[in-house]
């Protein structure tokens, strides 16, 4: 399986090495390093590399690079997944501060993903419906491609071992979803109802998509207006937001993120609400809007300085939006009851809601 | 208090303090020394100078501090071989502690001790950890045990560790179910041809009660060995599928994929009858589209997989296209993957959101994905011919836009589109011409050079174009230089007035002032064909050229369905068999889809047919997905073809590589081949005399002749056609037909070696076809062929074989191996050599199916220009096992009703009406599979006529 496994920074640095078998020479992510070179930004390096004796699996995770290296023919998958469990444990270890000084002990117990003796002084059950929705608007405004990828992950300090039921008021919205091994696959085929012996503390109970296109409601629109005029070191840059089926619910958080063409070399912008930046270097302008109030929609108007001489760029660059809308599904999905079993205790039980945008891309 | 504070002691003399305090009667001291003792070790400081005093620590209750002087073995036990044996004592007592945790712990670190000295200590508590009484002990010791065989194998075998192991699948804790198969699964692959995974119906069993309640691990490793599996039966294969279906919902991504890997396995297995096989394609839709919304790298592999199962079954995912497209900040090599699929999938039904989204990639940024998006859009013209208008018109705008790459990659493909779609769309031509000089690539010069050579008549300042070219010619590439002088010669042939000292020019430029032979062989191959026979030269020069194929990029078929078998692999993300690369070869077995398990019913429902490959009455000229392009071709095509037409579709795709045989050489580099029919169409002139057929089409041989051979006794038999040329096949020509006596069906070769070595190691494997055609023995040729030698050989052919609907309904397709190559073609058969000899129905049982069929699969026909009397019809076809059930003469009409079986059991009815003195019959055919009769009534036709 895997042979060996490095660590590398951004700067190229190779700061942590493992190997299980025997010592690959650290001189095999030279072929990484070429592929690195290769892709113009460290997201397109490959995933899978070859080189003459060996196979370099990589993940790239908070600016850094979890090169693994293969023998043997693996399931690459099987890797890739191992690795994001690796940089997992080591954001869960390193992030807090605060270490324990116990190594962590494996315990035996009946169901694997549970210790036993579990004891809590507050017995609580908390369940957070996140759903985030992906979709491509086109120019005209009408919708390309969304989706809804939507997640329920569980905060769950009960004692002893609790076998939990939890009900949905439509769970036929869920047709294509994967599961914690936790839930009995059984129930939710029979019943629709998912019955498990939760982990202790944080865990991802299930992930869905619900991707019927009339299931999926936009929450926001954008105008747009973003012209270059031939022959003139200037253009126009128009964009106003406004909400749409966002179902009575705020929508907050807003945020608009767009690459503008290499050719641009400055941006003289006016918000009526929230504030913007623009990165020469990068050539990202950030546009921290905030809520919107449907009284006055927010809008970004100004001019656009390119770089004299160049021709005017091809590319219209595609609008990035990041939102938020608190209390609601955005499927509409709804937990209908939490029910306990083989415990005596009372828990306190709770479910929030949050819709937000996953990728969310508006082309100009 | 955190553990960073064991990081910070660096002061001199460490190791002196260290010591001391290792030594130190007080626990807690003891424990805060191997801590600082481990911290120094992991920051790469050398402690091992340590080794006794940390190894003392190691006889103790507390969990803990055991837990970090194995660590600390772990590390150094390697470098301190003779001292590691000091550990060996406490190895052999913790193994047998009362605490599980210790036992497990104990022997967990002996595997990871890769020290040869102390192996062969560690074999007694593994012996009997392998049989504790703790299913968490075990479940680790059977991990210890690929280890150890990493180690030492020998020792591993001679122990009885292999049978001890194997024994742990019947255990009754799932992980140690789940890590037995681990460790099986990772021995066997350096030993491939051990059978260390012999799996039964019991094992199977237990691996699938294991994989429910095994870690997701566990899981992906059951998976895997039991994609290996093959099921006795369809019904065994079904239980299996809905057994391993609930893991498509998994959370984990690679469970996912090797579940999707069992299910595409063993589904070869199912009848498309069965509501199950249509409940089973749905359900992997979903979990396949989940896994793009995972991380890119995962969405990476994902999609190299997708791509072989959208190639395998459509139907998967063809409602799916949106989710593959294009996200602007998705990783480069997403994006790619993305498109490919987009094309895979595009079919009349999308093709407008399709296209609407290849324009908007062809605006982004990366200069890469803006050429496929390009090249993606012309694919498309090609796949689905309703859209090609609009293709073209995309294209056409993209040119307008002048950005230089686009335009040179669009030219590139309006090229093929032309050639698909000849006389359509060369109104465009003078839009190209504008944009003549920006084009600095090999590949769009050439194919705009090839664009201003072939419609030179159309063109009125072609010669001027092509001098231009003309100018630089030697500091052109090879490419462009042998297209130029293609084109040369083309305008000469079109306008011989204006250009004689053009043409000259270019043949003395290619003959004499190159170095490279191949255009050196070009250029006199023109310059003698215009100096011989101009008109000759028009003939090959302007010859009709046959039609380019859909897709270019295919995978072979075999090679596809070896693939299905390693989805979730690397060769999955290579498209390659891990026989390929996988260094040494080391432990590759081939690996094949389980055969469809035979039923009779099967090909009275047809397969969907693969998106966007039309289904008419006439055969297609575009071989569908995964036809073996050229022969489809070759057969299909008729009569007005000039000259035999190629398989020259393609020259990116492996298959076309082999069929392309000889002319490889004489063809260049030229990009799709076209200089390659001209150079044979002499050849072939002088050729049909001696072979007594027509090398033009196949249907024609078979159907059309009217020189009959029929022998009365026994069905019809055509005589012999070519089916594969010599100069495909490296000068082994093959010609056959098909018999049908008493009841056996055989294929009649003649192969001919038109080649100058010996021909040696003949066989013959025929591709899963309608009616299950496969031959019953192998193909004997004892002796070798010599050139020029020819052999008759009868191949016994069943009908037991796997079965698959082709298009169409009589097509084979062969592959016939010698010592030189592996050579495809596909023929067809005619349909009376299915007939059997049972197939006469009672009269009233004739009657009662008559009605019973429904009137919309009635098909009529028309026999034109038959001479025989309704006795001598009667007699004839009954001599094909074409039975008359009953007769009737109705208003001076002779009314025969009759019966004939397919192999396969399927019944057909007719009723021919014959009227005296009309040579024109009129034939009603009933079948509970319509598609049939318009092959049987071509049988008709065949038998009557000869």
């Amino acid at each position: 399986m895997i042979h060996s496994l490095f660590l590398i920074n951004c700067s190229g640095d190779i700061f942590l090495e493992k190997h299980w078998k025997s010592v690959v020479s650290q001189s095999v992510c030279d072929y990484f390093f070429e592929a690195q070179e290769k892709a113009a930004d460290v997201e397109n390096v490959p995933p899978v590399i070859s080189t003459p004796h060996h196979y370099l699996i990589s993940i790239y995770r908070d600016k850094l690079f979890f090169v693994s290296v293969i023998q043997t023919e693996v399931p690459p998958l099987f890797v890739i997944e191992f690795l994001h469990r690796v940089a997992d444990t080591f954001q869960d270890y390193f992030g807090s501060s605060n270490v324990g000084d116990t190594l962590p002990t494996g315990q035996l117990s009946n169901i694997p993903w549970r210790r036993a003796g579990v004891k809590y002084t507050n017995n609580e059950a908390y369940f957070d419906v996140v759903e985030e929705i992906d979709a491509i608007i086109d120019k005209s405004g009408s919708t390309v491609f969304a989706e809804i990828q939507g997640v329920i992950d569980a905060c769950i300090k009960l004692s002893g071992m609790p076998d939990l039921s939890l009900s949905f008021m439509n769970p036929r919205l869920l047709d294509d979803v994967s599961f914690h091994p936790c839930i009995r696959f059984k129930r939710w085929e029979s019943e629709r109802v998912l019955s498990f012996i939760p982990p202790d503390g944080n865990f991802r109970l299930i992930s869905y998509r619900v991707s019927s296109q009339n299931l999926v409601a936009i929450p926001v629109y954008v105008k747009h207006c973003i012209s270059f005029k031939e022959n003139s070191s200037c253009g126009r840059f128009d964009i106003t937001i406004g909400p749409k089926q966002n179902m009575g619910k705020t929508i907050e958080g807003i945020t608009v993120t767009v690459h503008m063409p290499k050719v641009v070399l400055n941006m003289n912008l006016t918000p009526t609400q929230g504030s913007y930046t623009f990165d020469p270097v990068t050539k990202v302008l950030t546009w921290d809007v905030g809520k919107i109030t449907p009284q006055k929609l927010p809008s970004l108007k100004g001019l656009v300085n390119l770089q004299s001489g160049a021709p005017k760029p091809e590319e219209n660059p595609s609008l990035n939006i990041q939102f938020k809308i608190q209390q609601l599904a955005i499927s509409g999905l709804k937990v209908n009851r939490l029910d306990m079993y083989g415990e005596k205790y009372k828990p306190f039980k709770g479910v929030k809601y949050v819709t937000k945008a996953g990728k969310f891309q508006v082309r100009t | 208090m955190t553990d960073s504070k064991y990081f910070t002691t660096t002061k001199k003399g460490e190791i002196f303090e260290l010591k001391a305090e290792l030594n130190s009667d007080k626990k807690e001291k003891k424990k805060e020394a191997v801590k600082k003792v481990i911290a120094s070790m992991t920051v790469g400081k050398d402690v091992s100078a340590l080794f006794p005093d940390v190894v003392n620590c190691m006889q103790t209750d507390n969990l803990e501090l055991k837990k970090l002087v194995y660590l600390y073995l772990m590390n150094y036990a390697k470098s301190q071989p003779d001292m590691a044996i000091m550990a060996v004592n406490t190895f052999v007592k913790d193994c047998e502690d009362p605490n599980p945790l210790i036992r497990a712990l104990a022997v967990r670190t002996m595997g990871c001790i890769r020290v040869d000295k102390i192996t062969e200590y560690l074999c007694e508590p593994l012996r009997k950890c392998l049989k504790d009484e703790d299913p968490y002990v075990r479940k680790t010791a059977a991990v210890c045990v690929a280890k150890l065989h990493d180690i030492n194998a020998q020792l591993v075998e001679d122990q009885g560790f292999l049978d001890t192991l194997k024994d742990l699948i019947s255990d009754s804790n799932p992980m140690v179910v789940a890590n037995a198969v681990a460790a099986l699964s990772e021995i066997a692959e350096s030993h491939p041809s051990s059978n260390l995974l012999d799996l039964n119906p019991q094992s199977i069993n237990k691996l699938l009660t294991a994989l429910n309640e095994c870690t997701e691990w566990g899981q992906i490793f059951i998976l895997d060995c039991l994609a290996n599996y093959t099921p006795k039966d369809d019904r065994e294969a079904q239980s299996i599928c809905e057994r391993v279906t609930p893991r498509l919902s998994h959370a984990n991504s690679a469970v996912v994929l090797s579940a999707v890997k069992v299910l595409m396995k063993f589904m070869e297995m199912l009848s498309k009858d069965l509501d199950y096989y249509g409940t089973l394609l749905k359900k992997l839709a979903p979990p396949l589209v989940t896994l793009l919304s995972a991380e890119p790298e995962l969405q990476y592999v994902a999609l190299r997989n997708i791509n072989l199962i959208v190639q395998k079954r459509p139907e998967i995912l063809k409602h799916e296209m949106k989710v593959f497209f294009v996200k602007y900040n998705d990783p480069i090599y997403v994006k790619l993957e993305k498109l490919d699929i987009m094309i895979r999938l595009a079919s009349q039904a999308n093709i407008a959101q399709v296209l609407a989204e290849l324009k908007e990639y062809a605006t982004e940024v990366d200069v890469d994905f803006v050429r496929k998006a390009v090249r993606a859009i012309g694919r498309c013209a090609i796949k689905v011919e309703q859209s090609a208008e609009r293709c073209v018109s995309t294209l056409l705008d993209l040119i307008q836009t002048k950005v230089n790459y686009v335009v040179q990659e669009a030219i590139v493909v309006i090229k093929d589109i032309f050639r698909k779609y000849p006389n359509k769309y060369e109104s465009v031509i003078a839009t190209l011409c504008e944009n003549l000089d920006s084009l600095d690539e090999p590949e769009a010069r050439a194919a705009m050079i090839w664009i201003v050579g072939e419609y030179a008549e159309r063109i009125d300042n072609a010669d001027e174009l092509l001098e231009s070219f003309l100018e630089g010619f030697h500091d052109e590439s090879t490419q462009v230089q042998l297209q130029l002088l293609t084109a040369i010669v083309k305008l000469f042939l079109k306008k011989p007035t204006e250009t004689q000292e053009l043409v000259q020019q270019v043949l003395s430029l290619a003959t004499q002032d190159s170095d490279n032979p191949d255009l050196r062989d070009r250029g006199y191959i023109y310059w003698r064909l215009l100096s011989t026979d101009p008109v000759a030269a028009k003939e090959v020069v302007l010859a009709e050229k046959p039609l380019i194929s859909e897709e270019t990029d295919l995978i072979e078929p075999t090679l596809l369905d070896e693939l299905i078998c390693y989805i979730g692999t690397l060769a999955s993300v290579y498209h390659k068999p891990p026989s390929a690369f996988v260094e040494g070869g080391r432990g590759v077995v081939h690996k094949s889809l389980p055969p469809r398990t035979a039923s009779s019913e099967s090909t009275e429902s047809p397969e969907t047919a693969p998106a966007g490959a039309p289904s008419g009455d006439q055969p297609d000229v575009i071989p569908t997905q995964g036809d073996l392009l050229g022969d489809l071709l070759n057969l299909d095509l008729g009569p007005p073809v000039s000259g035999p037409p190629l398989a020259t579709s393609s020259v990116q795709m492996g298959a076309v590589d082999l069929l392309g045989g000889g002319l490889d050489s004489l063809m260049g580099d030229e990009p799709e081949g076209i200089g390659g029919p001209n150079f044979v169409a002499p050849s072939a002139a002088t050729v049909p005399a001696n072979l007594g057929a027509s090398m033009g089409s196949g249907l024609s041989d078979l159907f059309d002749l009217t020189s009959g051979v029929g022998t009365l006794s026994g069905s019809y038999v055509a005589p012999k056609a070519v089916w594969l040329p010599a100069m495909k096949a490296k000068g082994l020509e093959i010609s056959g037909t098909f018999t049908r006596q008493v009841g056996s069906i055989s294929m009649d070769l003649q192969l001919t070696n038109k080649a100058l070595q010996v021909m040696t190691d003949f066989a013959i494997q025929f591709n899963r076809n309608s009616f299950g055609l496969a031959p019953a023995a192998p193909l004997q040729i004892h002796a070798p062929l010599s050139p020029n030698q020819t052999v008759e050989i009868s191949l016994p052919l069943n009908t037991v074989g796997s079965v698959m609907k082709m298009e169409p309904l009589n097509n084979l397709q062969v592959a016939v191996k010698n010592n030189i190559d592996v050579f495809y073609f596909s023929t067809l058969y005619p349909l009376h050599i299915l007939f059997v000899e049972d197939g006469k129905m009672d009269r009233q049982m004739f009657l009662a199916t008559w009605k019973d069929i429904p009137n919309e699969n009635e098909a009529q026909f028309q026999i034109r220009d038959c001479p025989l009397n309704a006795e001598a019809v009667s007699s004839r076809l009954q001599s094909s096992n074409i039975f008359t059930v009953a007769k009737r003469n109705v208003e001076g009409q002779d009314m025969l009703y009759q019966s004939l079986k397919l192999t396969n059991g399927i019944w057909v009815l007719a009723e021919l009406r014959i009227q005296p003195g009309n040579p024109s019959f009129t034939l009603s055919l009933k079948c509970r599979a319509p598609e049939v009769s318009q092959h049987v009534y071509q049988a008709y036709e065949t038998i009557l006529k000869n």
